[in-house]
């Protein structure tokens, strides 16, 4: 039984739909990345899971618990880490964890909060209040708090968003180290690298539809080849060149100052000027030949 | 199923409509904030009623206004001025807590992340308002005793109780409005049009048998009159009128608290 099962879910609100026909099942024990442009429906995905958002159509279940019927058995089973730090900042670190340890019904909430303290490291600063802690620190805060009932599941939302690469590499490692611990990840991203990293499996949402899924590796190959090669050079010449490697069927798509062209062994090669860079495809080049080159 | 598992799932099959244990829980998260800022409510709820005592109690009692009744004006105010402390203390708070753990904070989306209900979580939030106001909502009959000589009445332990019930009806009435409202600016037309106007004619000051008679019908609908009047049945004798005053407190309180559970709904859960 997945930890997760989407079938045909529709979210609308008004004439806006934000999820479209979803379908989508997580195994028990993968980290599955969910990876999308702005307004793909990623978060509302995570609220309709969370039972925060209901289901225009469609079925959901969690842990074989049918939602939204069933979702207070199925929150208490799983542990969310919000897009945004909403702590309370004039309390503890501490008593932050002991009232979601008494939401989530811990049974022993001093040992739920020491070994959540544990995980995020923050046991030295357990009687801090929030508001004196640095931002990396509040983000594992954010995340011991997710965890502090043991969850079978965990839901992470953007859990690196708006955070400079020091405090996004210690959250990856402790991300690393639950996946490594065999919990269940639904992880929401747009950053590629936060998907590369750390996923087993990543949906790639666009319009609220998964329009491609599979492991990184499998979908590089799938979709980007094996090599890119990117063409820098004045937007008119590199305009020529797509145009030219376009007509030939190549794929090729913007890459802020340069175009980079996609499964490029494929590629004629008097179509490849001398000074262009080769490198090997990445999820990147997978994430916006599939998304489209416009961001909302 | 692994005894781990099956312990996970006797232990969720626990879980249903309304918990007392996830009321408590949410409540505990309002006692962690508070202790951060007890101090200072503690002592504007002193300091206030003193103030207001010493300015309208003395200062007009003993220049234009004499007894109420056979009331000394500084009690008539003193004894009134519990239902100022209970709207202010309930009404208020709950409007702009509600509205700021919403929108700013975006504390309800944490909270609701867990397996609490929004009825649990709306029902937490008027129980601990109710319970504060209950409490802080007696400080000005403390005050009146303590320092103006109002004789301590055994009738008085009840304040206590009309307190909380009225808080928890002002707060139904507080979450509502923030259920509905789209900027807090919006707020400044409640407490015009709403509370100012229950706070003024709510006989607190003056008796309202010397308002016009329209106005003592409105009055009368008035559960903050109804508490007044209770306060002070409690202070000088009850009668048996009060019994009714206090049903239809409960059936005022009762009524918010259910209507703010369904707005709040409509506003978290989409």
């Amino acid at each position: 039984m997945p930890a997760i099962e989407l079938s045909n879910v529709v979210k609308r609100f008004g004439e806006i739909t934000a999820v479209d026909g979803l379908t989508l099942d997580v195994p028990k024990g993968i980290c599955l990345g969910l990876l999308g442009p702005n307004g793909a429906g990623k978060s509302t995905t995570m609220r309709l899971l969370t039972g925060q958002s209901i289901a225009d159509s469609g079925k959901i279940k969690v842990l074989g618990l049918d939602l939204p019927k069933q979702s207070k058995q199925a929150r208490a089973r799983m542990g969310v880490v919000p897009q945004l730090d909403n702590l309370d900042v004039d309390v503890t670190v501490e008593d932050n964890l002991a009232v979601f340890a008494r939401l989530y019904r811990a049974p022993d909430v001093p040992a739920a909060v020491n070994r959540s303290l544990e995980i995020a490291r923050l046991t030295d600063r357990r009687k801090a209040k929030v508001m004196e802690l640095s931002g990396g620190m509040r983000r594992r805060l954010l995340l011991a708090r997710g965890l502090v009932h043991d969850p079978e599941l965990v839901l992470l939302d953007e859990p690196t968003v708006g955070l400079d690469p020091q405090i996004r590499t210690q959250l990856w490692t402790l991300i690393d180290g639950l996946r490594s611990a065999g919990a269940t990840i639904l992880m929401s991203t747009h950053y590629i690298e936060e998907a590369e990293r750390l996923a087993d499996e990543v949906a790639v949402v666009n319009a609220g539809k998964v329009i491609a899924r599979g492991k990184p590796g499998d979908l590089i190959r799938e979709h980007a080849g094996t090599r890119t090669v990117e063409i820098y050079g004045p937007p008119h010449e590199l305009d020529a060149h797509r145009e030219q490697l376009e007509l030939e069927g190549v794929s090729v798509r913007a890459a802020g100052p340069a175009i980079a062209v996609l499964d490029a062994e494929q590629a004629p090669r008097h179509l490849i000027p001398d000074h262009a860079v080769e490198r090997a495809a990445s999820l990147e080049d997978v994430f916006v030949k599939l998304t489209g080159e416009d961001a909302e | 199923m692994s005894a781990d598992s099956e312990a996970v799932a006797v232990e969720t099959a626990k879980l249903r409509r309304f918990e007392p244990r996830a009321i408590s829980a949410v409540m505990s998260r309002e006692v962690a904030n508070f202790r951060t800022f007890w101090k200072g409510t503690t002592f504007s709820s002193v300091l206030e009623p003193t103030i207001y005592l010493l300015a309208f109690g003395l200062g007009l009692g003993s220049t234009l206004v004499g007894d109420v009744g056979s009331i000394p004006y500084v009690e008539f105010v003193g004894t009134g001025m519990v239902a100022t402390a209970v709207i202010f203390s309930s009404a208020l708070p709950a409007m702009f807590g509600t509205f700021v753990k919403h929108h700013f904070q975006r504390t309800y989306d944490a909270i609701l992340a867990t397996p609490v209900d929004t009825e649990e979580l709306v029902t937490a939030e008027v129980l601990w308002i109710g319970l504060r106001s209950g409490f802080y909502g007696t400080f000005p009959l403390l005050v009146t005793i303590i320092f103006f000589g109002l004789d301590p009445k055994l009738g008085m332990l009840l304040v206590p109780i009309f307190c909380m019930v009225t808080a928890v009806g002002f707060a139904g009435f507080g979450v509502s409005v923030a259920a509905k409202a789209e900027k807090i600016d919006q707020f400044n037309y409640v407490t015009t049009l709403a509370i100012t106007p229950l706070f003024l004619v709510a006989g607190t000051f003056f008796p309202i048998d010397q308002l016009p008679e329209g106005f003592q019908v409105v009055a009368q609908l008035n559960p903050l009159y109804q508490l007044v009047e209770l306060v002070r049945g409690a202070a000088f004798g009850f009668q048996t009128v009060d019994i009714l005053r206090f049903c239809g407190l409960v059936a005022f309180s009762t009524a918010l608290w259910r209507l703010a559970c369904v707005l709040m709904q409509r506003r978290l859960i989409d």
